[in-house]
């Protein structure tokens, strides 16, 4: 049989997101699949550096709107150590609070989304109903319900309150027994068993091979969590567990995704009951010394990575921002082939592609049309 | 058009466009962070689909066109061509500060100025990103901008002059007011 081209994108009902996929298909099995990811580009690297360390930290929030606290954190950890500046442990414990909160409603987002590609719409609408509760805990935090804007260089802007404390304990035992139900759900629930089981496998070799991060990683059983393994803000402190998984398929990383909610819920819970007294910031200099970095942090999706290379002005000479949807992307297009085109969606979501993170920048050689 | 339409049919038809409007949401290059609200808009919080809201895959099928965020360079063409799809008389709403004037990213070298460039806007909402209830009030504000539009017969009553469009290198930008 012939192969066929699908082309899909970048407007397009099932996407969410634009992105140009162009599925080789034979019959109805996938041959392999070309991406075009420079829909989103907007040339934020190039944007942060022209602007100082204050005006830098809400430009690289808005490089995604899910995991906005990740990328103002690795970039003020960052510039931190190059800095030579020490946090208070109370604005430590703050940033894991909201990290782990972002964690929890990006997670929280993704299961309904997976769930709703396999057309089941009430775990969907379970899921982000839920999913408000923890929106309005950060809402009360740090004022926005997607762009908190809680970091600075040397700290967060904004102090916990006793009450805000309160309020976000007394929210938590209705998101855990919640979480229990979606935890009992994911092993039991026949149609996402039907849908998930099996699809889209990878070996812990591939993973390896091909790069994978995050719970893409973890569900093929590579145990490897930046929080764990180079322990950035409060995370040396709080006992946690990093969740595996052995299935490998889209099932795995469902396991993975729900035991993690159950992880951050703990995180957080002891963040706010253990949160330290003390101040908030520390006064930065205006000027970074020359240096260079490349900052860490385990982002929803898997590691985020940020080179940053300093000059001893008050901005950044290069930051390059390796998201983890881009280094997945690659454990996609390996899934993908000989799998039905009707599992396309769910093989996709699984990876919890971000590609207003991901956008690059696609040069056309004009003369002979060829893309890189 | 000109003279309103006051024929028994065409009064039914606005009717029923004003009480179940249906949504086509494009990303023309946004952070999600606008996206993701207008999923929350159709939760049980908020839950647009009281007022008959539903959103749609397909431009063909939508009344009213929300751009989410700035628009690339890239995406110029194509935000201008799923508009062009869209069945009169149709509506576009640019969300948050993104929409309507860049917002963080004005100035970028793969930016088009704003959603205005490319397709005239009628409604701006305000916020980065917009909260779900002030997305909800655009979309009522919109469907009251409909009636009045039924009434005048078309939205020339309001409109200077419409958008052009924008060439390869985002050049000749034509703002409507």
């Amino acid at each position: 049989m012939p192969e066929v081209v699908v082309s899909i994108g970048p407007q397009h009902p099932a996407l969410k997101e634009p992105v140009n996929f162009k599925i080789v298909a034979d019959g109805e099995k996938i041959v392999r699949l070309e991406l075009d990811l420079s829909y989103n580009h907007r040339g934020i690297e190039k944007a942060a550096e022209q602007r100082n360390f204050i005006r830098v930290l809400p430009l690289l929030e808005r490089v995604c709107g899910i995991c906005s606290h990740s990328h103002a954190t690795v970039f003020s950890k960052g510039i931190e150590e190059i800095m030579g500046l020490e946090i208070p442990p109370r604005a430590q414990y703050i940033r894991t609070i909201i990290a782990e909160l972002e964690r929890m409603h990006s997670h929280l987002l993704w299961l309904g989304v997976a769930a709703h590609v396999i057309g089941f719409n009430t775990l969907f609408m379970w899921t982000w109903r839920d999913r408000e509760a923890v929106q309005d805990t950060l809402e009360e935090m740090s004022g926005n319900r997607v762009h908190y804007g809680m970091n600075e260089i040397g700290g967060v802007r904004r102090d916990l309150t006793p009450a805000q404390v309160e309020a976000a304990l007394e929210r938590l035992p209705a998101l855990e027994e919640r979480i229990k139900k979606y935890v009992e759900m994911v092993n039991s629930e026949e149609t996402m068993l039907i849908r998930f089981r099996d699809v889209g496998k990878m070996s812990r070799e591939e993973a390896l091979k091909y790069g994978a991060v995050g719970p893409t990683a973890r569900a093929s059983g590579v145990d490897y969590d930046v929080r764990r393994d180079d322990p950035y803000l409060a995370y040396a402190e709080v006992p946690w567990n990093v969740i595996t998984d052995t299935h490998g398929d889209v099932y795995g990383r469902t396991r993975v995704r729900v035991g993690e909610l159950w992880e951050s819920t703990q995180i957080v819970r002891y963040c706010l009951e253990n949160l330290p007294a003390g101040p908030i910031r520390v006064d930065a200099p205006k000027n970074a010394p020359k240096g260079e970095i490349l900052s860490r942090y385990e982002a929803p999706r898997g590691e985020l990575a940020h080179f940053i290379r300093t000059n001893g002005t008050d901005k950044v000479e290069r930051v390059d921002i390796r998201t983890p949807t881009l280094a997945n992307w690659t454990s996609v297009a390996v899934c993908l082939v000989n799998q039905n085109i009707a599992d396309i969606p769910v093989i996709v979501a699984a990876i919890d592609p971000c590609l207003s993170c991901t956008s690059r920048m696609t040069v056309v050689n004009r003369v002979d049309k060829e893309g890189r | 058009m000109g003279v309103p339409d006051t024929g028994m049919s065409q009064r039914l038809v606005n009717w029923a466009r004003a009480k179940s409007p249906w949504i086509t949401v494009y990303n023309s290059g946004a952070c999600n962070a606008c996206d993701i609200e207008i999923i929350a808009c159709l939760m049980p919080r908020f839950d647009v689909e009281r007022f008959g809201i539903l959103v749609k895959g397909s431009p063909r099928h939508a009344d009213i066109l929300i751009v989410t965020g700035h628009v690339t360079l890239k995406q110029a063409s194509r935000l201008r061509r799923v508009w062009e799809q869209m069945p009169e008389p149709k509506y576009v709403i640019a969300m948050g500060a993104c929409g309507a004037s860049g917002g963080v990213f004005h100035g970028l070298y793969h930016m088009v100025e704003s959603v205005d460039c490319v397709v005239p806007v009628d409604v701006y909402v305000a916020g980065c990103p917009p909260r779900p209830d002030e997305i909800i009030n655009a979309v009522v504000t919109c469907l009251n901008l409909l009636e009045e539009d039924a009434a005048h017969g078309g939205k020339e009553w309001r409109q200077k002059k419409p958008a052009t469009g924008v060439d390869a290198e985002g050049k000749s930008c034509t703002v409507v007011s």
